[in-house]
């Protein structure tokens, strides 16, 4: 980037940075040296799997995403996993919001039970690793409820995000200033239409960051379920593998769909925050 | 002449912040129509004190009837109250998501369960009346302090409140935004609205104060009507306050 024209000023210009520094710093020295790196990559991994004799098919992974018949596009059995795995990360987030949202009102509403049963939950979700909390949904509540496996995951993966979504709501909320709950009242609204029409609508502009992080999170760790053999991504792309020992092909591929969801949100997400600064 | 009806009547009234004594035997009353102006130095518990009046802080022992509802924390006609008792604060509170208009139709729609024409139609009207028609459809950043604080007032006025409490409805402002909004509040003090209002305006207490109240360290020192409180003063404490303040 030239800098501005300096020549019709009396003072004396800055020194300039180091010449090695400023091409350090510049966009095309980046882009060079991002390629330089991921190629280094990408080919010490090639080197190896030819080393160790692997056998590349990569021409048989396309009928596992789609094919085209007759009838049209068919998606193939990664796109139906993939299908799966965004339903079952919809509907736990939706749950975890449901019920984060419920823990948060209780430990803002200054009962002397609110405090110890929001506590409670958090530190007994935060301490246990997420793969016991499938196994004890799964192996024991899972009896004794009558829950499918299915049932068993989605109440895993809620309650492990509710406990952090909790805090964020939390955070949220109270970033709203003291006053505005005071204008609300003084206005006659209740507690309840307080949050719903003043102190929820200010607070998204602050959970919508870390609410975008969490729903990231979930979706990745919704492949835990796969270890008790509900039909998802990654469950799909093990089941392939098995079939097919393409385990190299596979795995990358079932990376690249996850990071190019999880991506895909982000973006999404960061357009939206966009807009909700613009309104104020 | 019959007196009008008293519209708050506090009666050794109490509070406490854990060991400090805020407020310490207050007893005033306020009628309809009266336009009562407080003052005193910093923390001597005058902003406490009109937050009672709306429950946005309890008292700890006495009594506070406010139109006729004895107000306590457990109170269930606070709701009801509050919508009787406007409030105008220093730092204005507007809500920043909403529009200007949606700020004064909240209350009105949602509260009051107006139509949202009716509360428009009220919203516009208030608006006019504080100097502001045009900035309706503006968020409340888009605006000066003075004009923030306008809009805050009309928005007590759309709840259409018997009583309005200002809490140093100036102090945040530039100087030179003050007298709009005290010319505002001028205007409606003549119109017949009762008003409470915390405030170290002077000029603006001696144009519109029925009753003065001096208070220090928790404590009424002095109630006594404008024309006595500013020639003769019956305590020295509240003829030191005033010297101060009205110096230059």
């Amino acid at each position: 980037m030239a800098g501005p024209d300096l020549s019709g000023l009396q003072g004396k210009p800055l020194p300039q940075s180091s010449a090695l520094r400023r091409f350090l710093s510049s966009a095309q020295a980046s882009v060079v040296m991002y390629l330089i790196i991921m190629g280094l990559i990408i080919y010490g991994a090639y080197v190896g799997a030819q080393n160790m004799g692997y056998n590349w098919q990569w021409h048989r992974v396309p009928q596992y995403l789609y094919s085209l018949t007759d009838d049209g596009f068919q998606p193939g059995e990664l796109l139906l996993g993939l299908a799966a795995t965004v339903q079952l990360s919809v509907t736990a987030f939706a749950l975890a919001l449901v019920l984060g949202l419920l823990i948060a009102l209780l430990r803002l509403s200054g009962l002397a039970i609110g405090t110890p049963v929001a506590i409670g939950f958090l530190e007994l979700v935060r301490n246990i690793p997420l793969l016991v909390l499938l196994y004890l949904f799964y192996y024991v509540l899972g009896p004794i409820f009558h829950m499918n496996r299915y049932w068993a995951s989605i109440l895993t993966l809620a309650v492990f995000h509710a406990a952090l979504i909790s805090e964020i709501f939390r955070a949220g909320i109270n970033a709203v200033p003291k006053g505005q709950w005071e204008a609300a009242k003084s206005v006659g609204m209740s507690t309840a239409q307080t949050y719903r029409y003043i102190v929820l609508p200010q607070s998204i502009r602050f959970m919508l960051p870390p609410m975008t992080g969490e729903a990231v999170h979930l979706i990745k760790s919704s492949a835990i379920v796969s270890v008790i053999a509900v039909v998802e991504l990654t469950t799909v792309g093990r089941n392939i593998i098995s079939e097919t020992f393409m385990s190299f092909e596979i795995w990358f591929i079932v990376a690249a769909i996850y990071m190019a969801v999880t991506l895909i949100l982000s973006v999404g997400v960061s357009y939206l925050e966009r807009r909700y600064t613009v309104d104020q | 002449m019959s007196q009008p009806a008293p519209i708050i009547e506090v009666a050794h009234l109490d509070k406490f912040y854990g060991d400090f004594h805020a407020l310490k035997d207050i007893n005033l009353t306020v009628h309809q129509g009266e336009k009562m102006v407080i003052c005193g130095p910093s923390g001597s518990g005058k902003s406490t004190l009109i937050r009672c009046f709306n429950g946005l802080e309890w008292h700890n022992s006495g009594t506070l009837v406010v139109d006729g509802t004895e107000v306590h924390e457990d109170a269930k006609e606070m709701g009801r109250l509050r919508q009787e008792v406007g409030m105008v604060f220093q730092q204005f509170n507007l809500f920043p998501h909403l529009t200007v208009l949606e700020n004064l139709t909240i209350g009105p729609t949602k509260v009051r369960k107006q139509s949202a024409k009716q509360a428009e139609e009220t919203a516009r009207n208030y608006l006019e009346r504080v100097h502001i028609p045009d900035q309706a459809d503006k968020y409340p950043s888009q605006l000066s302090g003075g004009q923030q604080q306008r809009v805050a007032i009309a928005r007590s006025l759309c709840m259409e409140s018997r009583v309005l409490l200002f809490d140093e409805p100036t102090s945040a402002l530039d100087p030179e935004m003050i007298n709009e909004v005290l010319d505002v509040m001028v205007e409606l003090a003549r119109s017949g609205m009762t008003m409470v209002v915390v405030t170290h305006e002077m000029g603006f207490a001696r144009k519109v104060a029925d009753t003065m109240v001096f208070m220090e360290a928790g404590e009424i020192v002095e109630i006594s009507p404008p024309e006595q409180f500013f020639t003769n003063p019956s305590s020295e404490r509240c003829r030191m306050f005033l010297d101060q303040i009205l110096e230059h």
